[in-house]
């Protein structure tokens, strides 16, 4: 293997229905097509050696997903963007890639900031909603999981969750008459995991906030939690420095 | 008139439902063409899951060649599952595209392609979820003209009230010349209406529609004529046949979906038709005659294909690969060409001989040898002679003796049970086969590590095939054949644990068998069936045979006529069957003569090495074998490492 590369790209649109397999497939058909001289694992059944590293739920858009190929000649990062995005079907974006340079990518991937857009739901509800959730010590909710019912504690992860108001001049989905709530939440990434739908669970069975149609869910960002702003910074810096990107 | 997107009400959904991914579309080289700039506006469904539909050849092969015409667009639309269709019938959500989500009632046709009759209720389902009426009869001018195609199509009887149309045969030239006569009719203003442009179909004497048509019964139930009931529809109806597969080589753009489908690979169709004269294979009749794909035309579909949608898995696909004239040089090249790269060949082994190895060595070079798979169909040498499948048992060990000793650990047989003349020793003789299969195998390796597995499907008897006529079995003869069968296998205690059986019960084969060789009557059974909640009957979970039967006493309450008369009986010469206006070619005497010679254990050979046995496909249809050798090789292409 001569390098390893690291790729941010993002889930969009219609394709925020995309699974984590339907995505690995889709990756590897465009690593081919772009002809991309991934590295593959030795042994009876040879894989591509792409990992993929905190994937977004189904239903999730995503600006901020990451995986790793192992190439077996080295490829100029921006060369390999262009020719990745290219092979990609539209709504499958790369946006960033770096040559791994130190580390584990997943290692890095402390927490992420997700928005939830919520049309049609009222704003001083989700924010007294929301001081009700941030102030309990601990909510439980429970999802289910492919080893059943599982309760768990949606709150502790919760780094930080505000309620904002759409700009309907920007963001018209609701409709003209219509509000629009966003909430902004940083989570860190513990075991088990809390998803937004967790903490949508939890503001529902501590302040029975319910929006009235289905969220609309976005990662923006992933990656090491910055002390000073709260919010995940960008995990690829580390293999920046230094670099001649 | 535009149309507008249904997605953004369809969106809402989506969080609700399993795999919402195979309802959004987006698949790499699908075709989005504005609307008001095309003419004629086709919507083309596989009536089954879009995991099912998605790869399906033939819709991909019209949907690039509908959308390369000028004045004409295309989009698909698959069957939904019952939880999408749940939320669409509460939130009013119709029928869509999964191109551009346009409802499907908005399109001038819709196209659905049956390889199976398995997904008539789905068809209903689409129908009346798009808001259409199920009716031919009820449709207006704001209706699609319903248009079905698919092997299926050969016998559209039992759907005749819901189609508008049929069309028999390759589709490819046909679909474009059904766009321009829809296009003509409405440049004039669309004269005489919906029957104004379905006479100037059935006119054509190459599309088939029902309804100008009128089905004439005996007291006892069987059919008494088929007579067009007005002028100018011809009194027969022909299928189509393309004759230069080179000049149409399509997919050029293979669909690459995201969702995940049951066929994840790029197949090239090397040649169409068959003449090996199996009598239970329907294909293998109505495709005739046999038509090669030059070798350097596959050679160029496989690579563009493969740089087009970066599958790593090619399919060569037709009735009996092997059979190719040059399938040698076909398999060498390819082989050649991709060695060492990460691209690997399939082809579906049927053929029962040493060169078939051969070619399975060159097609495994850049994998591992895993199975091989033979059809020999009959479980005794007189049961093959009854189907015509001339493999003997000496054969067979000493093709399954070298894959064996060849390296493959694993060989895979195909059977039918149910078979014209089957009796319980002709399906015990499966259980004899395979232990000589192990034990020569064994032999042959000094090894116990080699196994073999017997898979079974229920036979049905076919339209337009010598087996029309025969009786099928019924399914508790095919159910206590099979246990019989299981049974003695499971007792085997010095190779019962190499051998393993695949099979499914009788009672679907009863279902497919009656849609089969039915006629107008069974639509009513369908339509009921329906009613209440039949779905994706070819799909065990889904599939109640019970809910059939029930429908059926209910639909043919007062006829002379029920399920065993449809399915059991054996018919006589003279009675007229339900797609006797309908022609693929087949003469019916020889038909009739193949029928008899079967039951007579009587061979016969293939035409392509053998003189021409009088089927009367190739003077019917003013078609000719195409076959090679061309005697050109492949060039090694530089490709991707």
């Amino acid at each position: 293997m001569a390098q390893r590369l690291r790729v941010r790209y993002a889930k969009r649109g219609r394709l925020r229905f995309t699974s984590h397999r339907d995505i690995s497939r889709a990756v590897e058909r465009a690593v081919r097509r772009a002809d991309i001289p991934v590295a593959f694992s030795a042994g009876f059944s040879p894989h591509p050696r792409i990992s993929y590293a905190g994937a977004a739920p189904t239903g999730v858009a995503s600006e901020a997903e990451y995986l790793e190929i192992a190439v077996t000649r080295p490829c100029r990062p921006q060369e390999l963007r262009a020719a990745l995005d290219a092979s990609l079907p539209p709504g499958l974006d790369v946006l960033d890639v770096v040559e791994a340079r130190a580390g584990s990518l997943a290692d890095r991937l402390e927490g992420s900031l997700w928005e939830v857009r919520l049309p049609g739901a009222d704003p001083a509800a989700a924010e007294s909603a929301v001081k009700e959730f941030m102030t309990a010590a601990e909510v439980a909710v429970e999802r289910l999981t492919k080893k059943g019912m599982r309760n768990f504690d949606a709150r502790g992860a919760v780094a930080s969750l505000v309620s904002l108001t759409a700009d309907q001049d920007d963001h018209g989905e609701g409709g003209p008459n219509q509000s629009c709530v966003i909430l902004r939440m940083v989570v860190r990434h513990e075991t088990p995991a809390v998803r937004p739908d967790d903490v949508l669970m939890g503001l529902r069975l501590v302040a029975d906030f319910a929006p009235p149609s289905p969220p609309s869910v976005t990662r923006l960002a992933q990656g090491p939690l910055d002390a000073s702003t709260g919010e995940p910074a960008d995990p690829l810096e580390a293999d920046r420095v230094g670099g001649d990107q | 008139m535009s149309v507008e997107s249904l997605f953004p009400r369809l969106e809402a959904l989506l969080p609700k439902v399993q795999k919402p991914i195979q309802y959004v579309g987006g698949e790499l080289n699908s075709t989005v063409k504005d609307w008001d700039e095309a003419t004629v506006r086709w919507a083309l469904m596989y009536p089954d899951a879009y995991e099912v539909g998605l790869p399906n050849q033939g819709v991909q092969i019209l949907y690039e060649i509908l959308n390369e015409l000028p004045e004409t667009l295309a989009e698909r639309t698959y069957a939904v599952w019952p939880d999408l269709e749940r939320l669409m019938r509460a939130e009013g959500v119709p029928q869509f595209t999964v191109d551009a989500h346009r409802p499907v009632r908005a399109f001038d046709v819709l196209g659905l392609s049956f390889s199976t009759e398995l997904g008539y209720t789905n068809m209903l389902t689409a129908l009346d979820l798009a808001g259409i009426p199920l009716s031919s009869a009820d449709r207006g001018p704001d209706d699609p003209i319903v248009l079905a195609g698919g092997h299926a199509a050969f016998n559209p009887e039992p759907i005749a009230d819901f189609i508008d149309a049929a069309v028999l045969g390759d589709g490819e030239q046909i679909a474009i010349a059904i766009s321009e006569v829809i296009r003509e009719w409405k440049a004039e203003g669309e004269p005489g209406g919906r029957d104004g442009v379905l006479l100037r179909l059935a006119e054509t004497g190459g599309v088939y529609v029902p309804r100008f048509y009128d089905v004439e019964y005996l007291p006892d139930g069987r059919i008494k004529r088929v007579v067009p009931n007005r002028s100018g529809v011809p009194s027969r109806v022909f299928k189509h046949t393309v004759m230069d597969l080179d000049e149409w080589p399509y997919p050029k753009k293979p669909l690459v979906p995201l969702a995940e489908t049951v066929h994840e690979r790029f197949s090239v169709e090397i040649f169409r038709g068959c003449t090996r004269g199996c009598r239970f294979c329907q294909a293998g009749m109505i495709t005739r005659p046999v038509r090669e794909r030059s070798i350097t035309t596959i050679g160029a579909m496989v690579d563009n294909g493969i740089r087009e949608s970066g599958f790593s898995e090619v399919g060569l696909l037709s009735l009996s690969s092997a059979d190719h004239s040059e399938i040698g040089e076909v398999a060498k090249g390819l082989a050649d060409r991709y060695e060492g790269s990460n691209v690997s060949l399939s082809l579906p082994s049927t053929r029962v001989d040493a060169f078939n190895i051969d070619l399975a060595n060159e097609f495994s070079r850049n994998g591992r040898r895993s199975g091989l798979t033979f059809a020999p169909e009959g479980g005794s040498e007189r049961m093959r002679k009854v189907i015509n499948k001339m493999v003997s048992e000496e054969d067979l060990i000493r093709t399954v003796t070298t894959a064996y000793s060849q390296g493959w650990r694993q060989v895979k047989l195909y059977f039918m049970c149910g078979l014209p003349t089957e009796e319980d020793v002709d399906v015990l003789g499966i259980a004899d086969l395979a232990r000589k299969v192990i034990k020569a195998g064994r032999e042959a390796t000094g090894s116990r590590d080699v196994r073999c597995t017997v898979s079974i499907g229920g036979f049905v008897p076919k339209p337009h095939t010598p087996f029309q006529w025969a009786a099928q079995a019924d399914h508790e003869t095919v159910d206590r054949r099979l246990r019989e069968l299981r049974n003695t296998l499971r007792n085997d205690k010095q190779y019962g644990k190499a051998i393993g059986m695949r099979y499914h019960d009788g009672k679907p084969s009863i279902v497919e068998g009656l849609l089969s060789r039915g006629d107008r009557r069974v639509g009513k059974i369908i339509q009921k069936v329906w009613e209440d909640g039949g779905r994706f009957d070819g799909w065990s979970e889904h599939f109640s045979y019970d809910r059939w039967m029930a429908c059926a006493a209910e639909a043919l309450d007062g006829e002379p006529v029920d399920v065993d008369w449809y399915t059991v009986r054996e018919r006589e010469e003279h009675e007229v069957l339900p797609w006797d206006h309908l022609d693929a070619g087949l003469d019916r005497e020889w038909l009739w003569q193949d029928w008899q010679d079967a039951v007579n254990d009587v061979e016969v050979e293939d035409c392509r090495w053998t003189p021409c046995y009088d089927c009367g496909v190739c003077p019917t249809m003013g078609t000719e074998i195409q076959i090679g050798p061309t005697g050109r090789k492949l060039l090694p292409l530089t490709v991707v490492s």
